[in-house]
């Protein structure tokens, strides 16, 4: 039998275009993920957060902080689900800013809060992406 | 569909409620009343008398002592409030801070925040959320006194408009209203203080209020 030999670089383009779709349907996925994240959180934010913090994420002037500090929230991450799972008991430096203030629990499931955390990282000028339920999950069993 | 029907009920229940403004160029005034017929030079006058707000006596943010006699001759909103509230108040701090900026610089003005809970709630406590809310001077007095008193005042005087318009049994104070008042001291409007358009229609009444012959 012989066998057909196809020129290399059909086989190198039929590749690549291979890899580039599988790269791109991942992302489908992914951002599709984060879309669905997004919504479902606007809606945990209005109902547990909106009162506080503001349709805008403005916050209150010096009592109760903004949730535009992207450098916080980046280098926080970890300890974002704490927060609003039980409440914030420290004070925080939020844009250069003191707080002081407590900030009551939310009485949230882990899927809630990867969806809040999500929504607020991909709001009010945040950029950052997206936190999923098993990150969450993880981030709870490390509370202080 | 339907959300257009209800848009047009609400437009038209603002801009009738505009009109009786407009046309009246006054707001009602709340609270019980009895006819009163005093003798003046020999001849019966009959005259109403209104509800008033009546006596009180507070601490403000500053340590100092107010009174009735402090608002006389003052137009002013009261309501209801704590500082560690996590619920609605920050909501109505927000849009009361609206009406401030709108209003502070009036002489004759003045905002009044009653604290429920003075057990926490000390003057310094009071001193330190103005402060992180950038109040000062004294259009804007946080107070508190004692518990029923501010109870008592609330529910039997600064929430008549609100009893009078629900059905609902009890649990005004928490409710989140701001009580209009005139320089009377007679309860002139109550107004959500959660919903900003409610907040817009205060001041717009305020302006309405000012513009009243025995408001000036």
């Amino acid at each position: 039998m012989m066998a057909i030999r196809y020129p290399k670089s059909i086989v190198a383009a039929l590749g690549l275009s291979i890899v580039i779709s599988l790269f791109f349907s991942c992302e489908n996925n992914n951002s599709l993920e984060l879309k669905r994240y997004y919504s479902e959180g606007a809606a945990i934010y209005q109902t547990h957060c909106l009162n506080c913090h503001a349709a805008d994420g403005s916050g209150l002037l010096a009592l109760i902080p903004a949730l535009n500090d992207s450098t916080f929230l980046k280098n926080n991450k970890a300890s974002l689900a704490c927060a609003i799972r039980y409440g914030l008991k420290r004070p925080i430096k939020i844009n250069g800013k003191a707080y002081d203030e407590n900030m009551p629990a939310a009485n949230l499931a882990p899927m809630e809060i990867a969806q809040v955390i999500t929504y607020m990282n991909n709001s009010f000028g945040n950029q950052l992406g997206m936190v999923t339920m098993d990150e969450v999950e993880a981030d709870l069993k490390s509370c202080k | 569909m339907r959300k257009l029907v209800f848009g047009i009920l609400i437009l038209a229940a603002g801009w009738s409620s505009c009109k009786t403004n407009d046309g009246k160029t006054s707001l009602p005034i709340f609270g019980s009343r009895k006819a009163v017929t005093k003798t003046v030079n020999g001849q019966s006058v009959t005259d109403t008398v209104y509800q008033t707000i009546p006596k009180f006596s507070l601490v403000n943010q500053y340590g100092d002592s107010i009174s009735n006699k402090n608002l006389d001759g003052k137009i002013y909103v009261a309501d209801f409030f704590f500082t560690t509230c996590p619920s609605i108040c920050p909501m109505m701090a927000r849009n009361l801070l609206t009406v401030y900026n709108t209003f502070k610089s009036k002489d004759d003005f003045k905002i009044l925040s009653h604290s429920i809970d003075p057990k926490h709630d000390s003057v310094p406590v009071l001193k330190k959320y103005a402060d992180k809310l950038g109040v000062s001077g004294n259009t804007w007095w946080f107070v508190q006194g004692k518990k029923e008193d501010v109870y008592t005042i609330a529910e039997k005087n600064y929430l008549v408009a609100v009893k009078q318009d629900s059905t609902a049994a009890g649990g005004y104070v928490h409710q989140g209203y701001f009580v209009l008042v005139d320089k009377q001291k007679r309860v002139r409007g109550a107004y959500d203080g959660t919903d900003p358009k409610q907040v817009d229609q205060l001041i717009t009444d305020i302006k309405t209020l000012q513009a009243e012959p025995d408001q000036k």
